[in-house]
């Protein structure tokens, strides 16, 4: 019992990192129906950003004294660096392609993210880079089962970033224009909304969710790595998938379950094929709900 | 006449991908008016309206509103100079609810206290909307999405409404109150009005003015009560 709260615990962390990335996917899918295949990316560089700036700061000598201001903005910068990233990344690779066909966008993704993973590895090295400190030592034990701090830290922000976007989505002037926008284009230009700056929002908002994951996950495993971002942006599109590509809650729904799924399955059945879970639930989704747990509308001319 | 057009139509071409729609459709329309744009399915009505919005582009020709040309303004900044569309089929926003898809009408402005009183207007013009306020615009009936659509675009306070088949798939009544609001928005906010309607009965009678496109041209213009008697026009378009 007390190895099932354990793994429930461990899931949560995980599923909540899947359940951020993921929301970019849905969000962009939701907005302009492209599987943005470079956002794993955005994950990624969230994580290096996130070494970056934290040496810097160590660097500076800002680290010792005000440790908590140094890394409230080496998260807020790197979320921001992101964001600005996927805005450009929109405004080169998939702007210019508007009105092709969707096969040439989604090429254009792929490139996309095969460059930006490229100039990671060039700017940053092949090599492992280690996290320079760790957020919170320590844990709490209650009867038998263990949770860091730094869990409790990861859980709780992703928390705060979650009940965020779905203020900013369903509360706020510009998420209702985003969701017009994923409604109706055109329908949404009549009213006076541009849909280009709601598209640029849309995947900065995105980027902004996966570069705190990256974050989360470089403080968790202590290293970042260029290809980071392949696994776990791929694992976060079939939770994507799973909740029903274009819906938010389904998105954050898909990733606990993945993250779940993926740490019960490593714990009760092989940690060998932790990898395959994922990809199991993919398929099965994709050949049982192609629509998702709560997606709706979905044509078949969508890839 | 009143002095200068509101709105202009030059010698407009446009076309849906590789099939030319409007091939050089030029047409007035002066302050205060109603105009009614007539024609067969599949003439270039709802293009040339969508042409005007900046939604579908203009390959040749000029569209002039308040005498400056908006043949390269983008479409999204249109409602903010007071040219606002009702599209066919409405085009409500599915899962937005009512309220929402009114605020969304008003989009572009900050007035709140405007904003709030305009709300309070449509909600009073059409009484069904404010019962179904917190409803999705997708679980209207037709007649109710028609008078959502409207007091959506009323909600951007147009100078030029153009509506688009506003009477498609509605029951008689409905399209009777429909018309009577056309009416009534025209003649107390003097909203100048473009109307397309596959009903030209219902809109040569609506309207001061009418054009008669075919195939992309424009083959007749000319006051709404002499088209309404014209012998061609009763047998292509009336049914006689």
């Amino acid at each position: 019992m007390d190895y099932f709260i354990q793994q429930l615990i461990n899931g949560i962390t995980l599923g909540g990192v899947y359940a951020l990335i993921a929301l970019g996917y849905t969000m962009v899918y939701g907005v302009i129906q492209l599987i943005n295949f470079a956002h794993g990316e955005f994950f990624a560089a969230g994580g290096y950003m996130g070494v970056i700036l934290l040496n810097w700061f160590i660097g500076r000598g800002y680290m010792s004294t005000h440790p908590m201001i140094c890394i409230g903005a080496s998260v807020v910068l790197t979320m921001g660096y992101c964001a600005f990233l996927a805005m450009g990344v929109e405004k080169i690779a998939y702007k210019p392609l508007r009105s092709a066909s969707r096969l040439a966008v989604l090429l254009s993704a792929l490139g996309m993210s095969i460059f930006l993973q490229n100039a990671m590895m060039l700017t940053q090295g092949v090599f492992d880079k280690p996290y320079p400190i760790e957020l919170a030592e320590g844990s709490l034990t209650v009867g038998g089962i263990t949770v860091s701090y730094l869990q409790v830290i990861i859980v709780v922000f992703t928390v705060v970033l979650l009940v965020g976007l779905n203020l900013l989505v369903f509360k706020t002037r510009i998420g209702m224009a985003m969701r017009a926008t994923a409604q109706d284009k055109v329908m949404s230009s009549l009213v006076a909304i541009s849909s280009n700056r709601i598209i640029s929002l849309t995947f900065a908002v995105g980027a902004g969710l996966a570069a705190a994951a990256g974050i989360m996950v470089g403080f968790y495993y202590g290293s970042v790595r260029y290809d980071m971002g392949f696994v776990p942006g791929i694992k976060a599109f079939a939770a994507a998938v799973l909740g029903g590509i274009g819906n938010i809650t389904g998105a954050m729904l898909g990733g606990l379950i993945i993250g779940m799924v993926e740490v019960f399955g490593a714990g009760y059945i092989s940690g060998q094929y932790k990898d395959v879970f994922a990809f199991i639930i993919l398929i099965a989704v994709l050949y049982f709900k192609p629509t998702g747990i709560m997606g709706e509308n979905v044509d078949d001319t969508r890839v | 006449m009143a002095a200068e057009p509101i709105l202009e139509l030059q010698n407009v071409h446009a076309s849906y991908g590789n099939i030319k729609a409007l091939k050089g459709v030029s047409l007035k329309v002066y302050p205060g008016e109603i105009v009614a744009i007539i024609g067969a399915n599949g003439a270039g009505k709802s293009t040339t309206l969508m042409t005007i919005c900046g939604i579908v582009a203009v390959d040749e020709g000029d569209i002039l509103y308040q005498g400056r040309s908006i043949t390269k303004v983008a479409a999204e900044k249109l409602p903010v100079m007071g040219l606002c569309q009702v599209p066919e089929g409405r085009r409500i926003f599915p899962r937005l609810t009512v309220h929402e898809n009114l605020e969304l009408g008003a989009f572009y402005r900050r007035d709140r206290e405007g904003i709030e009183k305009d709300m309070q207007r449509v909600y009073e013009l059409f009484p069904v909307l404010k019962e179904r306020k917190r409803q999705q615009g997708g679980t209207l009936s037709g007649g109710e999405q028609q008078m959502l659509a409207i007091g959506r675009a009323l909600m951007s306070r147009p100078k030029v409404l153009l509506m688009d088949e506003p009477s498609l798939g509605l029951a008689p009544l409905i399209v009777q109150k429909i018309f009577d609001i056309i009416h009534e928005v025209n003649q107390k906010e003097g909203t100048t009005i473009l109307l397309v309607e596959q009903n030209a009965n219902l809109a040569l009678q609506a309207a001061q003015r009418g054009y008669v496109l075919e195939t992309g041209r424009v083959t007749m213009e000319d006051e709404a009560e002499k088209l309404l008697h014209n012998a061609e026009i009763r047998k292509a378009y009336l049914g006689e």
